[in-house]
């Protein structure tokens, strides 16, 4: 067996970014989890040398490492991509103000949409806020790339855009921390210079000539950096490309000769320009947008088009396999054929969900549902059926407002959990209260972030870093708006969960209903009873199926009469919440001690 | 194996340790002087539904996502998921199946139908299957989260590494009071495991 050097461990992009902005020596970390991104501020957290923190949104989180940069600190930003256009608007102008500490922005793109509502491809942002940005294409790249990064902020006083996909971000890989110690802290401070800090007209003008001026710093620079890495091949074929596709591309094109781009904005357009003169025929790999495509079209050069489109989802060996085969002129592979006919293993509400009670009154209420970001987008389907729409973070709010104002008509509830809420349901609560709205707020609070992996939120009473903090109660906030109808229910107790829903529905005015209770997979809750069927009682009329608890479960045994099946409860399952139980009417689900 | 490369994907259920165990085998890599990548998807995995990850070792690795049809050894930890990701196996790859069904809630709540005779579907799908009763082993050894570590001491027969090799990862990456008892099951698991001929 070879002994291998210590200094290799397998890291996850993610994971290899945390690391990377400790050597880079990154103080001040904030961000909002989303998936992809979410490992990154995790991970950051192990190193208490960074002061880290969960920002109630990424605009927020935007804003805190300006600050710190402002303040001469290295500072770290993270977010999946849809994120980003909540912070884009901090964003945009510090591009014009500049960083004096190093930042950088890491934006986890999910084409194919694994875990997003899009697959908007923020390669785009770079180009439109007029940073540089940055594409690592493995774990290794990643952990270099952020130290990198950061010295290019400094160099050129701007934010740089690190760009990662799912596929970056989530997989694993060996990184050789060789640099891996902590560099000395920036000895910058804030210096007062309101022309480079203060955008008022009469200096944002003068910012905005300097920015260009920044670029063209920027795009000489990407001329001669080291991550753009020129592979030789045999000259026939030559491939652009970049990120997760560079990896693809390598292994389906061998004989190929490559240009992998590690910073992909600003473009090193001459370097581009003498690869494509070097190669007979060109072609661009790249996931997403042609964003890549369309620069090197506008500097005038030949790009070979293959048939096979590589736009929509997310690449993969097989879809670059497929394109090989079809510049090398071969038959291409037939794909193997996945069995059909077998039972979908759809994801679910967990057993014992506190949302689930609150889903299954407003399904019965025959409410139109607004819906939001989080776990709960799962009472969308059946059994459940009780979420109608959903845009983005804390939006049900405002979507349920206009449909009111627009005469929908009939019971209107929007459903947020309450991370989402903090998010950005407070300002959209708050506009209904001024525009005398009449709809009903229901927030799922679950006291956590459950759906990216039980994340701490203003809610839970403790921060990223450990530490106790205020418990912000979500009702506290909608009365301190001027919410006159605030209830907070059980949504265990299904009569008192239908009753109120329907009382609030009904009601004239804005109203805000808490249903509270802890997330069960997240506060590890002890099973101290559960529930099983009695077959004999069972009349097998399948009210309880109609909660879509994973540990109902239809038995063989028929009803006699009625030749339906009968229910049973999966031991292994029933966390023992009881909704079942209220919600059958032969008294046939029974508590069995423990 | 085919190329210079070993891919080998793991499928199974959230909340059945597909995650350790691909760790586990990425750590056996890197103890070996290989390259590694491995890839998977976070998000739902923990609502009940399939998962999947896949591990690729060899002296250069690049994409960390095996092409379909490309898997040399399909570790399944749940005989309705080995079916499910069939396609992923190339013609000649092994099949290793953790002798485990789990209903999904289609199934137990009747919208769709669970697949009768699956052992014989899966000798039908697979040339070379190698049924694991990795449940039943880690029911002996008193704790059913152990199946992860058994099927690694299954998979472990089929690679020309080292027995101090496993031992070395499982201890690197195992919390230390469940290192005993994984270590028991990657024993049971290597000692039961009858590898169908490569």
């Amino acid at each position: 067996m070879q002994t291998v050097a210590t200094n290799k461990k397998i890291l996850s992009g993610n994971e290899a970014i945390a690391h990377g902005a400790f050597a880079g020596g990154v103080e001040v970390a904030s961000a909002y989890p989303g998936t992809p991104s979410t490992e990154i501020l995790e991970n950051v957290s192990k190193f208490p040398e960074i002061y880290c923190e969960w920002a109630v949104n990424e605009k927020v989180g935007m804003e805190v490492v300006i600050g710190a940069s402002f303040a001469g600190s290295r500072s770290l930003t993270a977010m999946k991509h849809v994120g980003l256009n909540v912070a884009m608007d901090p964003l945009m102008t510090f591009a014009y103000l500049g960083a004096n500490g190093g930042m950088v922005v890491i934006s986890a793109d999910d084409p194919g949409m694994h875990s997003s509502q899009n697959e908007q491809d923020n390669r785009n942002v770079a180009k439109f806020a007029k940073i540089p940005m940055l594409e690592p294409s493995d774990s290794q790249e990643c952990y270099d790339m952020v130290q990198a990064a950061l010295d290019i902020s400094e160099e050129f006083k701007t934010p740089v855009l690190l760009r990662t996909t799912t596929r970056v971000s989530h997989s694993s890989g060996i990184v050789d921390l060789t640099s891996f110690e902590l560099k000395g802290r920036s000895d910058k401070k804030y210096e007062k210079d309101i022309t480079k800090t203060v955008p008022v007209p009469l200096f944002a003008r003068r910012m905005r000539v300097v920015l260009d001026e920044k670029l063209a710093g920027l795009a000489e620079y990407s001329e001669h950096s080291p991550m753009q890495k020129l592979e030789p091949g045999n000259g026939k074929v030559g491939i652009i490309t970049s990120g997760i596709s560079y990896q693809y591309a390598r292994e389906a094109f061998p004989e190929a000769s490559i240009l992998k781009l590690g910073m992909t904005f600003p473009i090193p357009k001459n370097m581009i320009r003498d690869f494509a003169a070097s190669v007979e025929k060109l072609y661009v790999i790249e996931e997403g947008d042609p964003y890549l495509e369309e620069q090197i079209l506008a500097m005038g050069i030949k790009i070979t088009q293959p048939e096979i489109s590589l736009r929509i989802g997310e690449l993969s060996p097989d879809r670059i396999t497929r394109l090989a085969a079809e510049v090398n002129n071969q038959e291409p592979l037939k794909p193997a054929q996945a069995i059909g006919d077998l039972p979908a293993r759809p994801p679910v509400l967990c057993p014992g969900c506190s949302h689930r009670g609150v889903f299954y009154a407003l399904n019965r209420l025959k409410a139109l549902v607004t819906g939001d970001i989080g776990c709960y987008s799962l009472g969308t389907f059946a059994p459940l059926s009780a979420m109608d729409t959903i845009v983005c973070m804390g939006a049900s709010i405002g979507n349920a407002h206009g449909l009111e104002k627009a005469n929908q008509g009939g019971r209107i509830a929007a459903v947020l959990g309450d991370s989402t809420f903090f998010h950005s349901g407070i300002t959209g609560l708050l506009n209904i209260v001024y525009n005398r709205g009449a709809s009903t707020i229901v927030v799922l609070d679950n006291r956590t972030t459950a759906m990216t992996g039980h994340q701490d939120n203003p809610g839970t009473g403790r921060t990223l870093m450990g530490k106790e903090t205020v418990e912000t109660r979500v009702e506290d906030i909608a009365k301190g708006l001027g919410v006159k109808r605030v209830r907070v229910i059980d949504p265990y107790n299904l009569d008192e969960t239908m009753n109120v829903l329907k009382e609030e529905l009904d009601s004239d005015e804005p109203s805000v209903v808490v249903a509270k209770r802890p997330c069960v997979l997240g506060a590890k809750i002890k099973v101290t009873r559960q529930f099983d069927v009695d077959s004999e009682a069972c009349k097998a009329c399948g009210a309880c199926l109609k909660l879509g608890c994973p540990a109902l479960e239809v038995a063989d045994s028929e009803d006699t009469d009625s030749k339906r099946r009968k229910a049973r409860i999966n031991p292994v399952l029933c966390t023992g919440c009881g909704m079942c139980v209220q919600v059958c009417k032969f008294d046939a689900i029974k508590e069995i001690k423990l | 194996m085919k190329k210079d490369i070993l891919n080998i994907s793991l499928v199974g259920v959230g909340g059945q340790g597909t995650l350790l165990a691909s760790e586990i085998l990425c750590h056996v890599g890197l103890l070996s002087g290989k390259d590694v990548k491995k890839s998977e998807v976070h998000g739902m995995a923990q609502r009940g539904g399939s998962v999947v990850s896949q591990v690729r070792v060899g002296n250069k690795v690049h994409s960390p996502l095996i092409a379909v049809g490309e898997t040399d050894i399909l570790m399944a930890f749940e005989k309705v998921e080995a079916l499910r990701f069939a396609h992923f196996l190339a013609p000649d790859g092994i099949a290793m199946v953790n002798d485990q069904e789990i209903r999904p809630v289609t199934v137990s709540t009747g919208q769709s139908e669970w697949p009768e005779d699956l052992d014989g579907k899966l000798r039908s799908t697979f040339s070379k299957l190698e049924l694991v009763p990795a449940l039943d082993m880690a029911r002996e050894l008193g704790n059913v989260r152990a199946v992860n570590v058994v099927m690694i001491g299954a998979l472990s027969k089929h690679l020309e590494i080292v027995d101090e090799v496993w031992r070395e990862a499982i201890t690197a990456l195992v919390k230390p009071r469940f290192l005993e008892l994984n270590l028991k099951a990657y024993e049971i698991g290597r000692a039961a495991a009858t590898p169908v001929p490569a």
